[in-house]
């Protein structure tokens, strides 16, 4: 097997130091590694957004990073979204607007979702659809995932 | 995935060495949109994987209103459409640049990623061949420039030679009264790889009434992606019209060999050339009017 990878990052804010493979990419490191397990393998090749992160404040799709490129980066996941003092307001709208059925679909949502608020805090509707279409859900539809988006961003804009 | 290694690589020397040395059993990791899907997928065998981001000139990203712009060949899309001077010099580039995936695709996918990959459907190849985008290519055996549409020579397959890796991209500076678009076709309104893809740039005479120059490239409709001479000469001091346009897009039609599969059948994807290349050129000589 080839040798294994030290590589040091940030991940939540947090100094981290993590012995990958290789052939690890994130996604595998984050869940496997770091048991930090809220990004999720939707289809494992690029297609569903289920494994999003930040990448030195980028969206990505975790799956399509090898764990050793993270060397030096800051890693932003779903775990680091809600605070001490409560859930982050797109938590509390996906919950009360049951923008989630089985679940798979929501970290990948909320992070890119997110990404989107930090940059644009008063998008259009197109403007999140737009920005959502590299995340798939197969149960819930959409439309309930953009109404608790454009929501979240009406709470935060109040 | 199967067990490989990584190699992070500082400079040029550095990463050709592996290159020379692993022959095809390594393969550079741009953005990986393309290479690590392949690799997990056994697509393709190798080794290694080197990563090129941490090489200066592949980062680098340069736009110098005289001179032109330099892309290194692992910047990602985002870089290019963010950048505001660019965006606004090269449109028909950001055309392609910003309908590539989704945003989590663009910020990772390269420019350069998407020609080495050599796909036939690539998207921001055809602007890159209407905009004259010259590839620098560094080896053991030194340097080389390539214009861009020699560089694919088969689906999957370029130019590269063992040793050999993209470096740059380099771009003139947008002619005085030119334009250029790039608009492809696909079933839904994102993520989805083009059925046909057309990318065209033209030069206006003093009274905007004339091309004096202009080019046409196609995608997905030949086993590369394709400059077509004759349609960008067709459109040369002809009075700008309807006409002239038409002419354009027939002969681009005539000279597209599109394969039927499950994206499209040959006919369809013939029909489609001409309506795209109808629509980019409207697009590209509004932009060179305005500009
Ligand atoms: C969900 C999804 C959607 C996509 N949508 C589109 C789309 O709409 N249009 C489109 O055209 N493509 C699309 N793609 C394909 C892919 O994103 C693009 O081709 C992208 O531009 C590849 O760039 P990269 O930097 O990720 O390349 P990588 O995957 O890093 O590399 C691609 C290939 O080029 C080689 N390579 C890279 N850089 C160099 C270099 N400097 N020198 C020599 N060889 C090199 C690699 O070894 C590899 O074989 C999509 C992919 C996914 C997963
Ligand atoms: S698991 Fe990464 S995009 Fe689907
Ligand atoms: S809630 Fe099941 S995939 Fe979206």
């Amino acid at each position: 097997m080839s040798k294994k990878i030290h590589v040091t990052t940030s991940i939540n804010g947090k100094e981290t130091e993590f012995l990958c493979e290789p052939r690890q990419s994130l996604l595998e490191v984050l869940r496997d590694v770091l048991m930090l397990t809220g990004a999720k393998e939707g289809c494992n090749n690029g297609n569903c957004g289920a494994c999003n992160v930040l990448l030195d404040g980028r969206l990505v799709n975790s799956c399509l990073v090898m764990g050793a490129e993270a060397q030096g980066c800051k890693v932003q996941t779903i775990e680091g979204i809600a605070t001490p003092q409560g859930l982050h307001p797109l938590q509390q709208t996906f919950l009360e607007g049951a923008a989630l059925q089985c679940g798979i679909c929501t970290p990948g949502f909320i992070v890119a979702a997110k990404a989107m608020l930090d940059q644009n805090p008063k998008p259009t509707e197109h403007q999140v659809r737009h920005f959502l279409a590299g995340n798939l859900c197969r149960c819930t539809g959409y439309d309930k995932i953009v109404r608790a988006v454009l929501e979240a961003a009406a709470l935060t804009n109040k | 995935m199967k067990d490989i290694d990584y190699a992070a690589p500082k400079t040029i020397a550095e990463a050709c060495a592996i290159l020379q040395e692993k022959g095809d059993k390594a393969r550079c990791l741009a953005g990986g949109t393309d290479i690590i899907v392949q690799v997990r997928e056994h697509r393709r065998d190798i080794d290694v994987l080197v990563d090129i981001k941490h090489i200066p000139q592949v980062n680098a990203l340069n736009y110098d209103p005289g001179k032109g712009l330099t892309i290194g060949a692992a910047v990602p899309c985002y870089r290019i459409y963010e950048h505001k001077e660019i965006a606004k010099a090269y449109p028909g580039l950001i055309d392609a640049a910003a309908l590539i995936g989704g945003i989590q695709i663009q910020s990772r996918a390269s420019l350069g990623g998407n020609l080495c990959n050599a796909s036939p459907a690539g998207d921001t190849i055809p602007p890159l061949i209407a905009l004259e985008a010259i590839c620098v290519i560094v080896g053991a055996g030194g340097m080389r420039e390539v214009p861009v549409e020699k560089f694919c020579t088969a689906p999957g397959k370029t130019v590269l030679g063992r040793g050999e890796m993209l470096v740059q991209l380099k771009l003139p500076p947008p002619k005085p009264r030119s334009g250029a678009a790039y608009l492809r076709f696909i079933p839904r309104n994102e993520m989805d790889i083009a059925v046909a893809g057309a990318g065209v740039s033209v030069v206006l005479d003093e009274k905007k009434e004339k091309c004096i120059a202009a080019r046409v490239a196609l995608a997905a409709v030949a086993p590369t992606p394709l400059l077509v001479q004759e349609a960008g000469a067709a459109l040369v001091d002809g009075a700008l019209g309807d006409a002239l346009i038409d002419k354009a897009a027939s002969l681009a039609q005539a000279a597209a060999k599109p394969i039927s599969d499950m994206r499209g059948t040959a006919e369809y994807r013939k029909h489609l050339v001409g309506i795209l290349v109808k629509r980019a050129l409207t697009i590209a000589i509004q932009r060179a009017r305005a500009g």
